[in-house]
């Protein structure tokens, strides 16, 4: 039987009582279990590290920062620019699309040395490997995306005697729109990953490297806080690009 | 005044000349200018294709064709060809008033002709005046039909091609809209090419009443509808001479799949 619809009121409550239920065991059960805080220190002794070394999360958050939104920006740039040119040119499709398959095979882990290798020890890898993450899944989608109007819909422009670019402005374009936001909504998780992964190897600055340096120097605290503040960045690089998406596409 | 179409031994298929699956096949059809011609016939007649054909969507294997006295490209280059689709095609981003302004954004280049808006009277002779910022989907299945007629006559087209217009709509709401589309008709005086499935449509619609066979498609009935009606193309659904005339064509129609 299905169960009736819950309340306005409770779908806001019960995610709430769900997370704090959680946030309880973990505070007071994982301890009485004898779970040691080297492996989970508890959310008072985490949050305690956002009071105690607040500058130095910051100072940690920025390059990740900066790298996971640049590497955003590029990746997905390059993505719909090169999906634009392929859904023009059917030769260059056919001819390309395949090798950037199977390039899009190689683990992002196996391919970072490499990129570290070819742009040295700063910020431009790590924004490297963000983008590379982020281009394969909105590539895909924007190409999809863009031959996604259906054969009437061209009918229709050609029997306007719209032009190619008419075309793709007013049906392939605002068509593609849906599926290009839900790449970037994976996107804009990835891109994180991608340049937390790229500071794991040779950084000394960003959330990546106090992951690494925390996790050799048993500050597990500090490793928790590292990975919590990881995540805010996505959330909020997520919500940042669902309100974009609700002010683009009304239908 | 030239004749709205004239084709002679028109071959249409796919495929290429070479291994081509005809559709159509040494098809003769001549339209007058201003006439409503309705084409009737069972799936995979080449209904459709005919029209695809006319609105330089397709282009002949073999045979020729002149609408308006001209090619196919020509016409459709001047804009003068207004096409409506089974599905509405109503562009899901774009509110009704700026659907039906879909001709004015896009093929206004110079070697098109420059066409007026003139959304606003189409948009009240439609019966949607007060529907124009709403979307598609907060549209019926015969709203968004009217809006996909009131697109396809923004540019006064002299040839309104429909392809089964009403076919997914409920009987009430396809009777309303046939009144409405033969008033328009009247107004306008623009030549109309209805392809349905329906036969009481069909008869009720058409001056003139063409039944294609399958495989390959060709004429098989062309039926003059005037006899039966009154002045203007007007008659009643329920007249004994249309309920004969639809007799006939069901008999042709029965033969023809």
């Amino acid at each position: 039987m299905r169960q009736p619809p819950l309340s306005p009121q409770m779908t806001i409550a019960l995610p709430v009582l769900g997370a704090a239920s959680i946030l309880l065991a973990w505070q007071y059960l994982l301890p009485l279990l004898g779970v040691p805080a080297y492996i989970v220190p508890t959310p008072t002794a985490i949050f305690g590290v956002f009071q105690k070394s607040f500058s130095l999360l910051i100072d940690n958050l920025r390059p990740t920062l900066i790298e996971a939104l640049a590497g955003f920006v590029i990746g997905n740039l390059a993505a719909v620019l090169l999906a634009v040119l392929f859904v023009h040119s059917r030769v260059l499709q056919a001819a390309y699309f395949p090798i950037v398959l199977f390039f899009n095979t190689i683990p992002i882990l196996a391919l970072s040395p490499i990129i570290i290798l070819i742009f040295g020890l700063g910020m431009t890898p790590k924004i490297v490997i963000a983008a590379v993450i982020c281009f394969f899944p909105t590539l895909v989608n924007m190409i999809r995306g863009l031959d996604s109007a259906s054969d009437n819909e061209h009918e229709l422009f050609r029997v306007l005697s719209a032009t190619r670019s008419e075309i793709f402005w007013s049906l392939r374009l605002p068509r593609a729109l849906p599926m290009l936001f839900s790449s970037l909504r994976i996107a804009s998780a990835t891109a994180v990953i991608g340049a937390i992964v790229g500071e794991w190897i040779g950084s000394d600055k960003g959330l990546g490297a106090l992951i690494i340096q925390a996790t050799f120097n048993y500050q597990s605290d500090r490793l928790y806080a590292a990975i919590v503040l990881s995540s805010s960045l996505s959330i909020a690089l997520f919500c940042i690009v669902v309100l974009i998406e609700r002010r683009v596409i009304r239908y | 005044m030239h004749n709205a179409i004239e084709a002679r031994q028109l071959d249409v298929g796919y495929g290429g000349r070479q291994m081509a699956v005809k559709v159509l096949a040494g098809l003769d059809l001549t339209v007058a200018a201003g006439s409503f011609l309705s084409i009737l016939g069972p799936s995979g007649c080449g209904k459709s294709t005919l029209l695809r054909v006319v609105a330089d969507l397709l282009d002949p294997l073999g045979g020729t064709i002149s609408v308006l006295g001209e090619t196919p490209h020509a016409v459709r280059s001047r804009r003068d060809v207004g096409f409506v689709f089974q599905d509405s095609t109503l562009l899901p981003w774009r509110t009704v008033r700026d659907n039906v302004r879909l001709p004015l954004g896009v093929g206004q280049g110079s070697l098109t002709r420059k066409i007026e808006d003139r959304s606003a009277e189409l948009l009240e002779l439609m019966g949607l005046g007060g529907l124009s910022e709403r979307l598609p989907r907060q549209l019926s299945g015969g709203q968004r039909q009217r809006v996909a007629i009131a697109r396809a006559l923004l540019g006064e087209p002299k040839l309104l091609l429909m392809d089964e217009p009403f076919g997914a709509l409920d009987e009430i709401t396809r009777d309303r809209l046939n009144d409405e589309l033969l008033s328009l008709w009247r107004r306008t005086g623009t030549t109309v090419l209805f392809v349905t499935h329906s036969i009481a449509e069909a008869a009720y619609l058409g001056e003139r009443v063409i039944v294609l066979a399958a495989n390959p498609g060709r004429i098989l009935k062309d039926l003059d509808m005037r006899p039966f009606k009154q002045e203007g193309n007007r008659c009643k659904r329920e007249d004994p001479a249309i309920v004969a005339a639809m007799a006939d064509l069901r008999v042709a129609l029965e033969h023809a799949s």
